[in-house]
């Protein structure tokens, strides 16, 4: 985390850059806008973490990146670039090229992201069909990549099916088989949502270690800020389908700039010192996303909103070396406007 | 102050599926012990955490309680009365003093009933035919904080906090002396969850209801219970004063299970202890000691009996199954995690 500042300052273009995303699900009431004007980079080797709370469109984000979205999805503006090719243009052939080799994604559920029918040798070695090599070759690597991710016993383990592991150990094969086809950018939405304290630790040092040895970047979804603050070298934090906040995570972590930041981090119990039987909460509700909106988003909970916030979308104000925020209590005299 | 309910050597068991399973896994008896040999009490108006891992038993204890499912020996009193062991029409007038919030907040609320009808169920099947539905409705929401209108909806049109506040309002229905709370804030975002746990604490302090709360999420019981007990495979491997337990953990599971908590502060300082593995099956207990195979500071004796459950000289209050408890000195770990102060 400490070369963070040194690597964001290199000149090198993004390896996922997205700018301006505006995305809409049809639905019998109307569009619901779940992404708007989302922009973000991730850095080659670098770790980008995504907060936010349920509804935020932290997976819809993860999602839009691989191709994954539902039929009633349409992007309304906006781009994704990743590695030279432009995501939104590309031909589904052209896709399909780069996901399961430049592009590789962990899902939530390790007990759904395995297909219960195959053996984890044979998910394993169709996963390669990018790669080349006989099936005794990729074989050979699965096993590899297994024992890397700490399966004991994988020589023989790789003919089991799914069911005949555990939680955290298929969450282990779900890693093993996302990193198996060398990607430049791992996509992980969740991954130890369904998974106990103890185990949750375990996978988030895996990732960290075989992240800092291979060196592949990561755009890491989760909800768990204790998890992005261990794990990520920048953050965006989401709120209501828009980033609110992104910089390097000490910056944001130890000086949140927007309102709903800090009332997220105020809000985890783990962050509060002393004992309280009264624990802070964000009043109100999540605003509803059907139909067009002017204004700050998260207004009506914010508790320093004025008259600004009504007329006028904030803009992005840049802070420090590499925080930016949308929030008009940031435009004063100190601050260089976008 | 008395106990209002005591557990003792309570165990509970399940069929396995087959005798074959049991012969070839090596168990002798066809039957897994989900619980096994717990024992604690709560007193009136007091909040204990059960905290564990998926699988250690905490749920069963609280299923068992209520009468889902029956203990295969033990004893449970309730305000004096022992409830283990009599029917389940014997057991109804100690039931009604006893409320449980089930883990799914929106999934524990039949979806073809309204919010009325989820709240007014208890009098409907406790036979309190007098009450006024709709004033009761009224009341149990506003006690929540919840508009009288929400009466009229259905589950489905609840957000998961909504769901939990609803769920909170059903278990007050009846005045219990005791609300069981399994996993009151899974699923909830760290905004609603502090809604929800700050409703449980201020209807604590205004009726004086005991609360057992059943959760995996350390950082909130740091903040709401008085006492934690730590359980590891149907047993409690630690158990004491909230305080005491965070600040002087003496199971290397409790300080393993403390340590997994990932900091929220990017600088802070990690003196983590990882375990290695996963919770072995229950079908297949280690010997000896149950977290010998994870355990760090494991020894010979371990790996071959079983510790008994010590008390802290100079609490006893405090107590904790190890051979080798973790001594004041390896304590500094803790420290530069900056959890609370002695005291604090």
């Amino acid at each position: 985390m400490t070369s963070d500042t040194a690597r964001s300052q290199t000149s090198a273009p993004p390896l996922l850059e997205i700018r301006g995303l505006n995305l809409d699900f049809g639905s019998p009431r109307g569009r619901i806008h779940a992404l708007r004007n989302v922009s973000l980079d991730v850095r080659a080797t670098q770790v980008m973490g995504v907060v936010g709370e349920s509804g935020s469109g932290k997976s819809t984000l993860a999602y839009t990146v691989m191709g994954l979205l539902a039929e009633n999805a349409e992007i309304t503006g906006g781009s994704i670039a990743f590695d030279g090719h432009d995501l939104r243009k590309v031909s589904p052939a052209a896709r399909r090229k780069l996901l399961g080799d430049r592009l590789s994604m962990i899902f939530q559920d390790p007990m759904t992201a395995l297909n219960p029918v195959l053996t984890i040798e044979s998910q394993m070695i169709a996963i390669q069909h990018h790669q080349g090599g006989s099936p005794g070759e990729k074989r050979t690597r699965a096993i590899d990549m297994l024992k890397r991710v700490g399966i004991p016993d994988s020589q023989s383990r790789i003919g089991a099916y799914p069911h005949q592991f555990s939680g955290g150990m298929r969450q282990r094969i779900c890693i093993a088989m996302a990193l198996l086809v060398k990607p430049a950018l791992l996509i992980a939405d969740e991954p130890t949502t369904a998974l106990d304290a103890t185990l949750e630790v375990q996978i988030i040092h895996l990732l960290k270690e075989l992240q800092q040895e291979i060196g592949f970047s990561v755009l890491f979804v989760s909800h768990h800020l204790g998890a992005v603050a261990e794990f990520c070298d920048r953050v965006a934090v989401m709120y209501a389908g828009e980033v609110v906040e992104q910089g390097a995570v000490r910056e944001i972590f130890h000086n949140p700039a927007h309102p709903y930041t800090r009332a997220l981090l105020a809000c985890d119990p783990g962050r509060i010192r002393e004992r309280t039987r009264s624990l802070p909460t964000i009043t109100g509700e999540v605003p509803s996303l059907l139909g067009s909106r002017q204004g700050c988003i998260f207004r009506d909970r914010c508790p320093h909103a004025f008259s600004r916030c009504v007329e006028e979308n904030p803009v992005e104000y840049h802070l420090r070396t590499t925080q930016v925020a949308r929030c008009h209590l940031l435009d004063h005299s100190q601050v260089i406007s976008a | 102050m008395t106990a209002l309910l005591r557990v003792q050597d309570l165990r509970v068991r399940f069929p396995v599926v087959g005798s074959l399973m049991a012969r070839l896994t090596g168990t002798k008896e066809p039957f897994i012990e989900a619980v096994c040999g717990v024992s604690f009490e709560i007193r009136k108006g007091e909040t204990l955490a059960v905290v564990g891992e998926s699988g250690s038993g905490k749920s069963t204890i609280a299923r068992t309680l209520i009468g889902l499912k029956a203990a295969a020996s033990g004893s449970i009193r309730f305000d004096g009365q022992e409830i283990g062991t009599l029917s389940v029409t014997e057991r109804k007038p100690y039931l009604r003093r006893m409320a449980m919030m089930f883990q799914d907040p929106v999934g524990s609320l039949s979806p073809r009933l309204t919010v009325r009808s989820l709240l007014t169920e208890p009098f409907r099947i406790h036979g309190l035919k007098d009450r006024d539905a709709d004033a009761e409705a009224a009341r149990l929401l506003h006690m929540v904080g919840l508009p009288a209108d929400f009466a009229r909806r259905y589950p489905h049109q609840l957000s998961g906090g909504q769901a939990r506040r609803v769920g909170v309002a059903r278990a007050l229905a009846l005045n219990p002396d005791l609300i069981i709370a399994d996993e009151p804030t899974a699923g909830l975002d760290v905004s609603v969850q502090g809604e929800v746990l700050n409703l449980l604490t201020r209807l604590q302090t205004e009726l004086g209801i005991a609360i057992l709360i059943i959760t995996h999420n350390l950082n909130i019981v740091r903040h709401i219970a008085d006492r934690t007990g730590i359980m590891y495979l149907g047993r409690f491997v630690e158990m004491g004063a909230t305080d005491e337990i965070f600040r002087q953990p003496r199971h290397p599971y409790t300080e393993a299970l403390l340590s997994a908590n990932p900091n929220p502060d990017p600088d802070a300082v990690l003196n983590r202890i990882e375990l290695k593995g996963e919770v072995p099956s229950v079908l297949n207990r280690p010997s000896g000691c149950e977290f010998h195979t994870r355990c760090q500071y494991a020894q010979e004796i371990c790996r071959r009996v079983s510790p008994e459950t010590t008390s802290n000289s100079v609490n006893p209050t405090h107590s904790f199954k190890c051979y080798f408890p973790l001594q004041l000195t390896l304590l500094s770990a803790f420290e530069n995690r900056r959890l609370p102060a002695p005291g604090g």
